[in-house]
């Protein structure tokens, strides 16, 4: 743990350290997340990996405040998360971004007063500022993407939950987004958790790895290599197998079906 | 003129050449004697009878008062449908208490009530406007109900977790996301109101467009008769013609409202 705070400045630490104890969830009898007790420092960038339905996203919700837990506690420092929600962005796995909003107007969602000059600033970050006054249908994935991460940022978050925003994008978009999210982490110093199914994605990217498999823990690595990391370097290929080999020693379990979504007709916003 | 261009004039007029060739064949058959000017007039003698009403003045009261009636009804009915489909799409227990409500009496076909509607209110303007009122009141209910249905609910999680709740939450999300769906709804009420108007006119009256056509047809002024129908069709062309240019102002967002579909897909 030394070695990565001595790889980041002292002043860009203003992520949220993150402590998780005895997390429960269950959805009716199934339980989806068993026991999770979890450290994370403040600025640690942190991938959870997991087959398909080990509830790591389930663990993304419940720390974005979108579900409750069954049981234990969610701590940002000494306090509750909850308090910190403010602090606290969510990426989703699709952009979700309002279509009949412009795109500067999608990233300064939500913010009052004077936020266009810092909406084309974060819009600056990942690239995009000359297609701010432009739909979002006429963006690809990957920018799409890139704006719902400008959305993000522009409230500084001190903590950045990830749910597989790169699942979507092709090859060549995903090292870039890789590569940009890594960039910005580095300038800011937030707290990233990054949900994802690529192995090799998560070696590359975070400090630690960490596996869930049937809504535990079962492995929690450091990837303790110096930063910026040489991709296909035999280390990170080592660490990759290690974390491979570890997925595939349990059986699969039948993929869970996913959960039936209410028909148009039952959903509701608001009561 | 380059050959392009004239391609385009040919392109832009040919949906006019089968309105003008019976327009012609119309008018040949009323001058030729084959056609009865009881049954039909000449397009000339309809031209010539909008002349005379214009220069007297008279078509525009009676424009005046039909558009007025239109207006109000639409407005009123327009306004408690969307109301009631703001209710019912965003509570549960306004769903529950007003939603079969609603339905129950939107399957009662409003001309219907005619008879009801002449008994409480006379023939008087108050019985037109509410007529047009309760038959444009439906389609605007049904499909702002159905707008806000079916908005993405990832779309309203996204927002919810971006600090939007309450106001601004419908403001932002549910009622763009609900505007597609509202001005189909709208379309459907302005023709509603136009046929609701033309009945209830047609009816009882004793000004506007419907009873201009009722007065003439008891003098057998068939021109005037004709005239009062094309009259209802170019008000029906203008209503749509506004409800296509508020689509094309709210939804400029969507893909299939661009006039430009250029730029990076």
């Amino acid at each position: 743990m030394s070695s990565l705070k001595q790889q980041q400045p002292a002043h860009l630490l203003r992520g949220i350290p993150l402590a998780v104890q005895n997390l429960k969830k269950a959805f009716g009898n199934r339980e989806v997340l068993k026991n999770i007790d979890l450290h994370i420092p403040a600025g640690q960038f942190v991938a959870v990996v997991g087959r398909s339905g080990c509830g790591k996203s389930t663990l993304l919700r419940l720390l974005a405040g979108l579900d409750k837990p069954t049981a234990g506690e969610l701590l940002a420092g000494s306090g509750k998360l909850v308090d910190a929600r403010e602090d606290t962005r969510l990426m989703f796995q699709e952009a979700r971004l309002l279509p009949w909003k412009k795109i500067i107007d999608n990233v300064g969602l939500g913010l009052s007063g004077d936020w266009r000059g810092k909406a084309l600033e974060a819009l600056e970050a990942v690239g995009l500022a000359e297609r701010a006054d432009e739909w979002p249908a006429a963006l690809s994935g990957g920018q799409k993407q890139r704006v719902a991460l400008a959305r993000a940022l522009i409230h500084q978050p001190r903590l950045l939950l990830l749910d597989e925003p790169l699942g979507a994008l092709d090859a060549l978009t995903r090292i870039e987004m890789q590569q940009l999210i890594e960039n910005l982490w580095r300038k800011h110093g937030f707290t990233v958790l990054l949900v994802t199914h690529d192995v090799s994605e998560a070696v590359a990217i975070a400090d630690r790895v960490i596996l869930i498999e049937e809504g535990q823990i079962g492995l929690d690595l450091l990837v303790d290599l110096p930063r910026p990391r040489a991709r296909g370097s035999h280390r990170l290929a080592a660490l990759e197998t290690q974390v491979l080999e570890r997925v595939l020693s349990l059986p699969g379990t039948p993929p869970e079906p996913e959960p039936v979504s209410p028909l148009p007709t039952q959903l509701r916003w608001a009561n | 003129m380059s050959n392009n261009a004239s391609q385009r004039l040919v392109h832009r007029l040919a949906p006019w050449a089968l309105p003008i060739l019976l327009l012609a064949i119309w008018q040949l058959s009323v001058s030729a004697g084959w056609l009865s000017t009881r049954i039909l007039p000449a397009p000339s003698a309809v031209i010539e009878a909008g002349v005379n009403l214009v220069s007297s003045g008279e078509i525009w009261t009676h424009l005046a008062i039909s558009g007025w009636r239109a207006g109000m009804g639409f407005a009123i009915g327009g306004g408690i449908g969307l109301a009631l489909g703001f209710i019912t799409g965003l509570s549960k227990w306004g769903e529950r208490l007003l939603d079969s409500s609603v339905q129950m009496i939107r399957n009662v076909p409003h001309l219907a009530l005619i008879p009801l509607v002449i008994l409480w209110f006379g023939i008087d303007e108050t019985a037109k406007v509410f007529l047009v009122a309760l038959g444009t009141l439906f389609p605007i209910y049904l499909n702002t109900y159905h707008g806000i249905r079916n908005i993405d609910p990832a779309l309203v999680e996204m927002s919810r977790s971006y600090g939007l709740s309450g106001f601004s939450l419908f403001w932002h999300v549910i009622l763009p996301g609900a505007m597609p769906s509202i001005l189909v709804g709208v379309r459907f009420a302005l023709g509603f109101m136009w046929l609701t108007l033309i009945v209830a006119e047609t009816i009882s009256a004793s000004s506007g467009i419907g009873y201009l056509a009722m007065n003439a047809r008891e003098f057998l002024q068939t021109d005037v008769v004709v005239l009062a129908i094309v009259l209802y069709a170019v008000l029906g062309k203008l209503a749509d013609l506004a409800a296509r240019g508020l689509e094309r102002i709210c939804l400029r967002w969507h893909p299939a409202y661009q006039v430009n579909k250029g730029g990076a897909a």
